[in-house]
């Protein structure tokens, strides 16, 4: 099921502005990477780029190629909408349907396509999906009630059930722990530890110890300055980041030697 | 260094602390003061012959100044420049009320004799002179307007969706300039407009319900497409990326989430337009006209409804003059709680639709 994704070249646009330029990375399947870097870098920008999301925005394009197992998502006959079927995405702040009960947000993503199920089927992906997030435990007796009632934490890991729940094969995290307390970064960090052995995690994180804990390979961006494009500063194992960096912009932003 | 050394040893013991102590008129002498003015001004005004316009003006002037002159006197400047302020606006809030407090008690005054069973049961058919009522101009109102609703709501919402989720540029703008031109049209144009129309396709003459819908629908469509854009706006982005990011297509997207997201909103809003046509009398007079019996079929000649009705009973009563006038003060009653049914119609949707927190 996880994919791996080779990207070459990617530059990415907001109108006439380039935000993200020259981006070449590598990201294996069955591992989290980690997008570290200052706000404003493009790190978030790269990710949407990853499923065709950038584009949603008006007047927002890219240039270069992603291609998952072969296929260049930027192709000309690809359907973005199938690219974001394999490419789940989980966003900074929790956002669970607030017309759908906890039952209805985890199967949102094929009850919103209508495809027909059984039940018992449907049944079995909400434990499914909902145990996978480690969430079955708090809701089971009320899946019935709003998502929307939920604490921060349980929201996010109900956005994050709703995301594993069709089956994607990589999945897209930004800042995800953001708006959480500790306890509840805890749990989505140990639930992306679980959820490697099945998808490709990328996620965008400005807590360092955060990346330095959960990844395998890391990536720091940053840019020149305002209004300069964003760039890929470096892309290294996350051992190799934190400890010794190939560069010195990485060392000093690491170290807290910058902005 | 702790004694306070401004203030003279003689001086009366004031509560020491860090926050300066003001004086403050009780809590009722303002209200007191301000009455007192009035009954002042109402004096001034019997002095010099009584009469309300002036009672009230002098009234007013001499209430809001005692409340200025004593709270100044007392509690200093800026805390009379809020008391004048302060009664200042309720003064305008209460001048903007009589209108309102008057019309409701002189339509209820004049509309309740014959606000009875016959009213509601019977038609003008083959009535010259007492008695009848305008069973056929309400189940009329009620067919045109519905009539109108069916064309609105859909445009509207559709042009709304069109506006908030796919348009961009240039054309949003125009769409939007002409929206809010039409909201400004006036509603005899809107008729005329109709009339217009139905005179190129069906020759001269003609009168038809549907006339009188599609001249409210004219009247209506920016309503409904501004109040749904504006709610539509208010669906959070977050919402559109999720659905997006589950590989969900944008049709979908606005369908399932966007739509059942803002319903409430999208039911008051349309609710209110419905309220806003309901009374329309000028379109519905030179498209739809009067007849005296009962005709629900709004694809086959004249129709009746109330704002037209109570028109006609009005300018053109027969021999029994006052059963005239009474009926057109009935109808305009009826209209009126017409309207306020729709509006609490309109907050019940917004209550009973808004998405549950379930907290």
């Amino acid at each position: 099921m996880a994919k791996r994704i080779e990207v070459s070249d990617l530059n990415i646009y907001y109108g006439n502005f380039r935000a993200v330029e020259g981006v070449n990375i590598s990201i294996e399947p069955r591992s989290i990477t980690a997008l570290i870097g200052p706000s404003g870098c493009g790190k978030s920008t790269f990710l949407r780029s990853l499923n065709r999301m950038h584009e949603v925005l008006p007047g927002a394009r890219v240039e270069g190629k992603v291609v998952m197992d072969g296929q260049d998502l930027y192709g000309a006959d690809v359907d973005p909408v199938d690219v974001r079927r394999q490419i789940g995405m989980v966003f900074q702040r929790p956002n669970p349907f607030p017309t759908m009960s906890i039952y209805d947000n985890v199967i949102a993503g094929n009850r919103l396509n209508n495809k027909r199920m059984k039940k018992s089927e449907t049944d079995d992906l909400v434990e499914k999906s909902l145990m996978g997030a480690n969430l079955w435990n708090e809701v089971k007796d009320r899946l019935d009630r709003p998502g929307s009632g939920l604490s921060g934490g349980q929201q996010q890991r109900l956005c994050i059930a709703r995301a594993i729940a069709v089956e994607p094969d990589v999945l897209l995290m930004d800042e995800p722990c953001s708006a959480l307390d500790p306890i509840s970064t805890l749990a989505i960090e140990d639930l992306m530890t679980e959820l490697k052995e099945r998808f490709t995690i990328v996620i965008v994180t400005h807590n360092m110890q955060q990346a330095a804990r959960v990844s395998e390979s890391t990536g720091f961006f940053n840019l020149n300055g305002v209004g300069q494009p964003g760039r890929l500063i470096e892309f290294n194992p996350t051992e190799k980041i934190f400890s010794n960096p190939d560069e010195k912009a990485t060392e000093d932003y690491i170290s807290g030697r910058f902005g | 260094m702790s004694t306070p050394t401004r203030i003279a040893p003689d001086a009366p013991a004031r509560p020491v602390g860090p926050v300066r102590v003001q004086r403050r008129l009780p809590r009722f002498a303002p209200l007191g003061l301000y009455l007192g003015g009035v009954a002042l001004g109402f004096a001034l005004s019997a002095l010099t012959g009584f009469s309300l316009a002036t009672a009230v003006v002098y009234g007013v002037v001499l209430g809001t100044l005692a409340v200025y002159v004593a709270s100044r006197a007392v509690e200093g400047r800026r805390k009379a420049t809020d008391r004048l302020v302060t009664s200042l606006v309720t003064t305008a809030f209460g001048v903007a009320m009589v209108p309102l407090l008057s019309l409701v008690w002189t339509v209820l005054d004049n509309g309740l004799p014959r606000f009875d069973a016959a009213f509601f049961t019977n038609s003008m058919y083959r009535v010259v002179g007492e008695g009848g009522g305008a069973y056929h101009a309400i189940l009329g109102t009620l067919v045109i307007t519905a009539l109108a609703t069916a064309i609105s709501v859909p445009i509207g919402l559709m042009t709304a969706i069109y506006l908030v989720e796919y348009a961009s540029g240039r054309l949003k703008k125009s769409i939007t300039f002409f929206v809010d031109v039409m909201t400004g049209i006036p509603s005899i144009v809107a008729g005329l407009f109709a009339f217009a129309l139905f005179t190129l396709l069906f020759g001269g003459g003609v009168r038809l319900g549907v006339m009188g819908a599609v001249a409210l629908s004219v009247l209506m469509i920016p309503v409904v497409v501004r109040s749904c854009e504006e709610v539509l706006k208010l669906v959070p982005n977050e919402l559109r990326e999720a659905s997006y990011a589950l590989g969900v297509p944008k049709w979908r997207t606005v369908v399932k989430v966007v739509l059942p997201t803002a319903i409430a909103g999208l039911g008051t809003g349309v609710t209110l337009a419905v309220a806003r046509v309901v009374g329309e009398t000028a379109p519905l007079l030179v498209t739809v006209g009067l007849i005296t019996g009962t005709n629900l079929n709004p694809f086959d000649g004249r129709m009746a409804t109330l704002p037209v009705f109570a028109y006609y009973q009005l300018t053109q009563p027969g021999t029994a003059t006052q059963a005239f006038l009474d009926r057109a003060w009935t109808a305009a009653l009826v209209l009126i709680i017409l309207v306020m049914a729709l509006n609490v119609v309109a907050r019940l949707i917004s209550r009973f639709f808004a998405p549950k927190t379930g907290r």
